[in-house]
């Protein structure tokens, strides 16, 4: 029988192309999380994920309340879809959700970014994207190294025990 | 657990390396185990070590490391490279933080 042999995770190439709260700290947690154990980690945000590095929405960042079988009220009863369409719900329910995570030690995403590129994770923007919701590099976090394109990202992506992720 | 010397002492590790017993900790065994980790520890490592150990309790997270006052994050990478949460806990001799911040 082959003798089972592990290779060892070293470096992960993220990608965040929805701007939820739970899309994009599903991201930066799992980057910070690489860098913390001192693996190499590279996140290219795209479409909606740019809210997540653009200034002006980064820390308001909403979850939705529509449609979302998941979505509880505190309690455990189902939360009606149609309650979540009532203007101002949206924003209730995130501020809450955010309040929650700044219990558990979850910083806002601004702080977030701040730790993830002092342990040494690199933040690109999607060109694409970028032209398509007309930013310039100046709306963007100063975190942003670049804004590239998808074929610039996978170029820096490769090595041993490297692995892209999906968010 | 696994029985380990360390500074002349005999100690009982976990499987990472990280002390049983926090009590039986000396600034000598820090040093030792830091040297296992290339880390050839200073005042200010002794400076984030103690912040550590007081608070072990309390849920460690880089973020708190980073507001302590005597580091900032980029510092606490910059003394601890390679994962300085992880390998300040073992050098501190308390358990493996189970934080994933």
């Amino acid at each position: 029988m082959a003798e089972k042999k592990d290779t060892q995770v070293k470096k992960v190439a993220m990608i965040c192309a929805k701007g939820t709260i739970e899309d994009v700290y599903a991201t930066l947690v799992m980057a910070n999380g690489a860098v913390m154990e001192g693996m190499e980690a590279k996140v290219f945000f795209t479409f909606f994920g740019l809210d997540a590095i653009t200034k002006k929405y980064m820390n308001k960042l909403h979850t939705g309340t529509v449609g979302n079988p998941a979505m509880r009220m505190p309690g455990g009863l189902p939360f009606p879809t149609i309650l979540g369409a009532i203007p101002g719900v949206e924003a209730g329910v995130s501020a809450m959700m955010r309040s929650q995570m700044e219990k558990l030690d979850i910083p806002p995403v601004d702080e977030f970014l701040d730790m993830i590129t002092a342990g040494g994770g690199e933040i690109y923007a999607c060109k694409l994207a970028v032209d398509m919701f007309k930013l310039k590099k100046e709306d963007l976090s100063d975190h942003v190294i670049d804004i590239i394109t998808i074929g610039d990202f996978y170029a820096m992506a490769g090595g041993e025990g490297s692995q892209v992720i999906f968010t | 657990m696994a029985q380990k010397t360390v500074a002349g002492v005999n100690l009982e590790v976990t499987d990472d390396g990280y002390l049983a017993d926090p009590s039986q900790w000396t600034e000598e065994i820090a040093k030792e185990i830091a040297k296992e980790e290339n880390i050839e520890l200073n005042d200010k490592h002794f400076e984030v070590i103690t912040f550590i150990r007081e608070n072990a309790d309390s849920g460690l997270t880089i973020r708190k490391v980073g507001k302590s006052g005597i580091v900032d994050i980029k510092g606490f990478y910059d003394l601890f490279p390679g994962g300085p949460l992880k390998m300040s806990t073992k050098i501190a001799g308390i358990q493996k933080p189970t934080s994933c911040v």
